[in-house]
């Protein structure tokens, strides 16, 4: 493993201190608890949005607390979901009135301790769950369908309509619709090195796949020979198209994401292999996000998002934020 | 039952995970993503420092600590679910009943919390299948006077539980998402489980 570390078990705080000095214009740092917040407080009472899952997956979600987006997120240690305590102070200390809404990927873990830490919260909260990913069959024999890279459309969208000074009630139905719009699904071509384990965490060989594979390196649905580029988009788009159903000249919004270990050369790629894909079918590219933002580590691979858009999705993906990871027209 | 026996229990524990570390590592790294071994190792120590604090307290104030304790360090699903086990089970703490009587119905409730938080039951190859027929035999043995035979059996139900993970497919946790591929491994979870039972048990049985 070649890592920049000075001590395996600092690299957490030591990466969050460097966050905060990076970012000392949008957001702050706590600790013990530990959490990211806006570093000012929103001129009028607002819903406040609160996300949070392991670490390993950066800029989500601390990247994107700022206006426009989160107020708070609070970072487990890798791959492991935070305490109950840090959704309780994250929420104590953002908190301006309206009530709160968590956004949690479908983990069990996340799950578990954000509901242990609104059972410890005096104040109005709602959940949505995000489970974007279509890898995983969604039935009563499973956890679930993954929550992935379309956490961020979610929590982009949601931030805005909570900027306006919607009600709790609204954002959150805002959120479950987009989440439900919204489909991904990923491919790994090599395992990711979990600091602490020092080596990686799966096995693939050389010239394998791992097709649906989950943000933690978790394996998907299959293992396989490596394809091309337009194979492998024909597959992952596939399986999301499938589970969308979009209409004729629906118009969507594709978010290419690499885990990390993918140059952005090859996710640009991986768009024009989508793009070609879904002119055939003649569905409109409207809105794109090309890059590194829900990441596992420095694992090879990445995932495609597609988000079917309607004016109210449009509208709050368009308007303006100021995160560190995401900003525009502010 | 008292602060110092807990911390002592505890101890052994810590000896027996660090011991099996390799295993429970290898294990998760097959069906799960490699966090759990770090997780419960950072949670023992965290609780373990609790000692110079909870010495001379009563039970359930040292359950209920340390309970707090691992919720607070240890994150993900694990520390979730023993920090309910141990919070729930201070609960029920009756210092009026037999030990058997009042370990048993302390671990049968911090058992069914865990049902519930995990949305979980048996046979869904997790922690749960060494927890659920341990709790099930403490009951069926809590009248019985002699200890080291409990413990002896309690033992063998813990351990016949983390084995029967190995055939089963995993319905709950991030094992699940391997579905068939996740038969033919034990459940990390159920083995780390299952050797703190196993520690508390040779305690009990050498003493």
């Amino acid at each position: 493993m070649k890592k920049f570390i000075n001590n395996v078990d600092d690299i957490l705080s030591e990466s969050l201190t460097g966050f905060a000095d990076a970012n000392t214009d949008i957001l702050e740092v706590k600790f013990k608890p530990d959490f990211i917040a806006r570093k000012s407080k929103p001129a009028k009472s607002k819903v406040a949005l609160i996300s949070g899952g392991g670490s390993g997956h950066e800029p989500l979600h601390g990247g994107f607390v700022g206006y426009g987006m989160l107020d708070a997120a609070c970072p487990g240690h890798i791959f492991s979901a935070p305490t109950p305590d840090q959704m309780e102070s994250a929420a104590n200390y953002v908190d301006s009135g309206k009530g709160i809404l968590f956004i949690v990927k479908n983990y069990s873990g996340d799950i578990m301790n954000f509901e242990m830490g609104t059972d410890m919260l005096d104040l109005e909260n709602q959940t949505i769950i995000v489970n974007d990913d279509v890898a995983v069959e969604d039935s009563t024999y499973t956890t679930g369908r993954r929550g992935v890279a379309g956490t961020i459309i979610v929590e982009k969208t949601v931030g805005s309509l909570a900027e306006t000074g919607a009600s709790l009630e609204e954002c959150k139905t805002f959120g479950e619709h987009v989440n439900k719009m919204t489909a991904s699904m990923g491919v790994a071509f090599t395992s990711c090195t979990v600091p602490a384990a020092g080596k990686p965490t799966f096995d693939i060989g050389i010239d394998e796949m791992e097709f649906g594979v989950g943000i933690h390196g978790e394996p998907g649905r299959k293992r396989e020979k490596i394809k091309t580029a337009d194979e492998i988009t024909s597959e992952l788009l596939g399986a999301i198209l499938e589970d969308l159903k979009p209409n004729h000249n629906q118009e969507v919004l594709l978010h290419i994401n690499g885990f990390g270990g993918t140059p952005l050369m090859e996710l640009y790629l991986l768009f024009n292999s989508s793009k070609k894909i879904l002119d055939q079918k003649n569905i409109k590219i409207s809105r794109s996000l090309v890059g590194n933002f829900t990441t596992s580590l420095d694992m090879a691979g990445g995932s495609i998002t597609i988000t079917k858009l309607d004016q109210k999705i449009i509208k709050h993906w368009d308007s303006p934020v100021h995160t560190p990871s995401l900003r525009w027209k502010m | 039952m008292n602060a110092e026996k807990i911390f002592n229990n505890l101890n052994q524990i810590k000896l027996s995970i660090d011991e099996h570390q390799r295993e429970i590592e290898k294990l998760d790294q097959e069906i799960g993503d490699g966090d759990h071994i770090f997780n419960i190792q950072r949670g023992i120590k965290e609780s373990l420092d609790l000692k110079d604090k909870l010495i001379g307290q009563d039970p359930d104030q040292v359950l209920k600590e340390i309970g707090m304790k691992v919720m607070t360090t240890v994150g993900g699903s694990s520390g979730a679910l023993f920090a309910t086990l141990l919070i729930n089970m201070s609960k029920k703490y009756n210092s009026e009943l037999t030990n058997q009587k009042n370990i048993a119905s302390m671990f049968t409730e911090g058992v069914e919390a865990m049902k519930k938080r995990g949305k979980a039951d048996l046979g869904e190859k997790t922690m749960l299948d060494v927890f659920i027929p341990v709790s099930i035999e403490l009951q069926k043995l809590s009248d019985h006077e002699d200890v080291k035979y409990i413990a002896k059996k309690i033992k063998e139900v813990a351990k016949n539980g983390m084995l029967s993970t190995e055939d089963l497919i995993a319905t709950k946790g991030r094992a699940s998402y391997l579905g068939e591929r996740s038969k033919g491994h034990i459940d990390p979870g159920a083995r780390s489980s299952q050797l703190a039972i196993e520690a508390i048990c040779n305690t009990i049985i050498k003493t």
